[in-house]
């Protein structure tokens, strides 16, 4: 019967109050600045002039809001159904090993027929790293959250291995890296700018979670399994199924990502294409409450704040690890507030 | 009628004055005042929505009031939570336990004590459990796991949980609502030697017998207020059911009942169905039962004897481990749950919060829940939910629940109105088989009687109805063939005209043999 309260609540105070908790994850981060005897509105506004203060800041936030965005649709898809993927770095880095044995071995294809291979390729990537623990909570009941945690590292010493190896550039010398792909295997770049054609696979993907989840029956027995497993069951709604279904689904957006990093930015495989997008793309559905539109704010937050820690590390003489310091303090104030409320509730 | 004050010698130990609460769009308590006596079983008697929930939960800091005061001992309270109000030691049972069921029960009770820090002094909890255990027969083992005990003993923990944490008020909500008759007599014994220790307690209820049988004094609510407090000895069934339902007339008690030849066609047979349960015992043991078009086969039994699994096995949720499941000459056996389901099959389950709705999601989104290809075709993509919210709320209102919106959370709503839900959602269908668990239990003498209306207007129109129930009464009124389900196997088969209620019930508790009810001819059982 409170059910206006709760209306109200949900429409607006929630993003008040998410934003309100983040305000105060900076307060507390300035505090511990302080501490060390910086001044923290130097190191914001360092911070907020390295994202906004020019054409090329701001391109860059895009630039990283990418693959945070679809690592974090790959967490919030399974959520949705109470599942925690915690697996989006190791997914990423499928998808880009698969898209790069694309660019290597059918580099002949023309464009139009090797971007969409490529793309498809980093999408079974992806969804055949997730696939592993998805079937392993499947058919054994294993906990994903660990599984997918642990195979982060597995697939990313896969990466390291193959650039050292089998995949290594003769031309390198020594460096651990691939062969650059032939422009045919590369993702457009836009407007003078590092920001490619994985923004439309960002926007698109999001749009269609949005409408899946709201008007499918797809999305509507997803809602049911992670409202109340049981009584889905008792519905003959097949758990086992979604489990591998939003699993692998989440996997191949991580490994989408993947695919834009190696086709667009570094044009080739290397260790580190990749600075925590899965991690950070998990604490952006999370900090979204796996919300659609919260996941495009929230994902171009954080990369402002990634952005940002560029510049504190070369202005201020700060390490980088501040903005992580910063992301984490906004993770722990956000999820203890909504722990809170829930309990109280 | 005029408020009595508590018998001679006692003084008021809990006052509630003037207490006002209203959610938007409905009062849910009007001005109430409420006097209960130290050592006293105060009942607090009332249809679903006639506040008794709002008013108890306001008592345990859950809510706060709009107006109004509460006091113990002639001092006031300044109830902002729950844990003030066990602090001032009110405490309160619910109807669905907050229990954690991974847990043992020490480690429950741990968790529940103000102030017991980050070392769980289980031993100690479990010197108390012993203390409390024999002195008011609330034994229940104390490294049990939750999730291993019957709702009865769930129930105790509950109690003792209270008691462990200093609480001198007791609420009970609907305490019997889960539990079967014997431990229904169990838990009353338990009351009456709290009562003795000075325990003051507020029984929450609907049901008239139980208040007679175990209430010193009766507070009845309606809509909102008071209608008048009097003692059991001055109370009499007809008043108490006047005061409780008004104007309103009970409804004459006998259904139209049309008559079937007998042996139609059987839609559900069970085959020498055996199921394992949880606990690694044998759940179902070689059960043989056959349900037939426009028949209602009632199985009788004390919760815990194998309905939970016969439902699943039923509904293929729970492999059996031998026999067969049979639905219109179709072995089901190994089908999945919305192969069975997909057959016409409905179901009422036991625990319907848990087991049938999903909280979180409105109640048009729960309605569908069941037939989600018809009401969201093409993949959903062609969902009219302005057409189904409609057709619901014709419904709804035709079966006279209160309800604001349906684009409210299901979880919302009281558990009596979740299962109202379930049951027009399960017989919306028209099932050729519905699987109905305790489908009045939670409901007012109203719904109850409107729901086995609904629940014989089905059966008239053709379709096999197992009603599993602990209530005989029902099971007599509304049966055409009775089991008796105990220990897993079926203690006995007959029809309801054939033996008294009183038999039953030994039959049930496994007090009289299996051989005395060998099934008579007219409703013997292929195969058994």
């Amino acid at each position: 019967m409170a059910s206006v309260a709760r209306l109200v609540d949900s429409r607006v105070l929630i993003p008040l109050r998410l934003l309100g908790l983040t305000a105060l994850a900076f307060v507390a981060v300035g505090a511990f600045l302080l501490l060390f005897g910086r001044n923290p509105i130097e190191a914001y506004g360092v911070i907020f002039k390295g994202a906004f203060g020019s054409g090329y800041g701001l391109s860059e936030v895009v630039v990283r809001a990418i693959p945070l965005m679809l690592c974090a649709v790959a967490t919030a898809i399974p959520a949705r159904m109470g599942l925690l993927n915690v697996g989006g770095e190791g997914q990423l880095h499928g998808g880009a090993m698969a898209a790069t044995w694309g660019a290597l071995t059918l580099g002949a294809l023309p464009r139009g027929a090797l971007l969409p291979g490529l793309v498809i390729l980093g999408l079974l990537g992806g969804a055949a790293a997730a696939f592993v623990p998805a079937f392993l909570r499947w058919a054994a009941g294993v906990n994903e959250t660990i599984s997918t945690l642990l195979l982060n590292y597995v697939i990313v010493l896969l990466v390291e291995y193959m650039v050292r190896g089998p995949w290594k550039d003769p031309m390198s010398y020594n460096w651990p890296f691939t062969p650059e792909f032939p422009e045919s295997a590369r993702l457009s770049f836009y407007w003078g700018t590092r920001i490619h054609a994985g923004l439309w696979f960002a926007l698109v993907a999001i749009t269609l979670f949005y409408l899946a989840l709201r008007r499918t029956r797809w999305g509507y027995e997803i809602r049911v399994i992670g409202d109340n497993p049981d009584a889905a069951a008792r519905a003959g709604i097949p758990l086992g199924r979604y489990v591998l279904l939003t699993m692998c689904i989440g996997g191949a957006l991580a490994g989408l990502a993947g695919m834009a990093e190696v086709c667009a930015i570094q044009s080739r495989l290397r260790p580190g294409i990749s600075t925590g997008f899965g991690y950070t793309g998990f604490l952006v559905s999370w900090l979204a409450l796996h919300h659609p539109l919260g996941i495009v704010v929230m994902a171009l937050l954080l990369g402002v704040l990634s952005v940002g820690g560029d510049m504190v590390q070369i202005s201020l003489g700060l390490p980088y690890a501040t903005v992580n310091i910063i992301m984490a303090l906004i993770f722990f104030v956000v999820l203890g507030g909504r722990f809170r409320k829930s309990r109280s509730g | 009628m005029a408020v009595e004050a508590p018998s001679d010698g006692d003084h008021v130990y809990l006052r509630l004055e003037g207490i006002t609460k209203s959610f938007p769009g409905v009062v849910a308590n009007c001005g109430i005042n409420l006097d209960v006596g130290r050592g006293e079983i105060h009942a607090v008697l009332g249809e679903n929505g006639a506040g008794k929930s709002t008013l108890m939960k306001v008592l345990y800091g859950f809510w706060q009031p709009d107006a109004g005061t509460i006091s113990v001992d002639g001092k006031r309270l300044d109830l902002r939570s729950p844990s003030d109000a066990i602090r001032a030691g009110i405490g309160m049972v619910f109807q669905s336990f907050m229990l954690i069921p991974a847990f043992s029960v020490a480690e429950n009770i741990a968790l529940t004590l103000p102030g017991s820090g980050v070392l769980l002094s289980v031993s100690a909890i479990r010197a108390r459990l012993r203390e409390f255990g024999s002195r008011y027969g609330l034994s229940v083992d104390a490294d049990a796991k939750v999730w291993q005990l019957s709702v009865g003993e769930q129930q105790r923990v509950e109690i003792v949980k209270l008691l462990v944490s200093g609480a001198r008020v007791l609420i009970l909500d609907e305490p019997t609502s889960v539990l079967a008759p014997h431990e229904v007599t169990k838990l009353f014994e338990i009351l009456q030697t709290l009562r003795r220790d000075g325990y003051t307690i507020l029984f929450v209820t609907h049901k008239l017998n139980e208040v007679m049988a175990i209430a010193d004094r009766i507070t009845v609510l309606r809509k909102g207020g008071v209608v008048g407090t009097l003692p059991r000895a001055r109370a009499t069934l007809p008043d108490l059911a006047d005061m409780l339902l008004g104007e309103r007339e009970l409804r004459a008690g006998s259904f139209e009942r049309r008559d079937h030849e007998p042996g139609g066609r059987a839609v559900l047979e069970l085959h020498d169905l055996s199921v394992r349960s949880d606990r690694g015992r044998t759940g179902l043991a070689r059960v043989s039962l056959r349900v037939c078009a426009g028949e209602i086969v009632g199985v009788a039994g004390v919760t815990g004897n194998g309905q939970t699994e016969l439902g699943e096995a039923i509904l293929g949720l729970r492999r059996p481990a031998g026999g067969r499941v049979v639905l219109d000459g179709v072995d089901v056996t190994r089908r999945s749950t919305a192969a069975i389901l997909a057959q016409g099959v409905a179901c009422i389950p036991e625990d319907p919060l848990r087991m049938g709705v999903a909280p979180g999601l409105t109640i048009a989104e729960n309605m569908v829940l069941d037939e989600r290809a018809r009401y969201m075709p093409f993949g959903g993509l062609l969902t009219d939910w302005r057409a189904i919210r409609r057709e619901i709320e014709l419904r709804v209102e035709n079966f006279g629940i209160a309800i604001p919106r349906l684009s409210v959370p299901v979880g919302t709503l009281s558990g009596g109105n979740v299962q109202r839900l379930l049951l027009l959602r399960a017989l919306a269908r028209k099932p050729r088989l519905l699987v109905a668990f305790y489908p009045t239990r939670g409901l007012d003498i109203a719904a109850t009687r409107m729901a086995q209306e609904l629940l014989m207007v089905s059966r008239n129109g053709g379709a096999a109805t197992l009603l599993i129930s602990e209530d005989l009464d029902e099971l007599f009124a509304l049966s055409d063939r009775l089991v008796v389900l105990s220990r897993g196997a079926v203690a006995g088969s007959f029809r309801p005209g054939e033996v008294e209620t009183v038999d039953v019930g030994l039959l049930m508790t496994g007090a009289a043999k299996r051989h005395e009810w060998q099934a008579s001819p007219a409703s013997s059982i292929p195969g058994s």
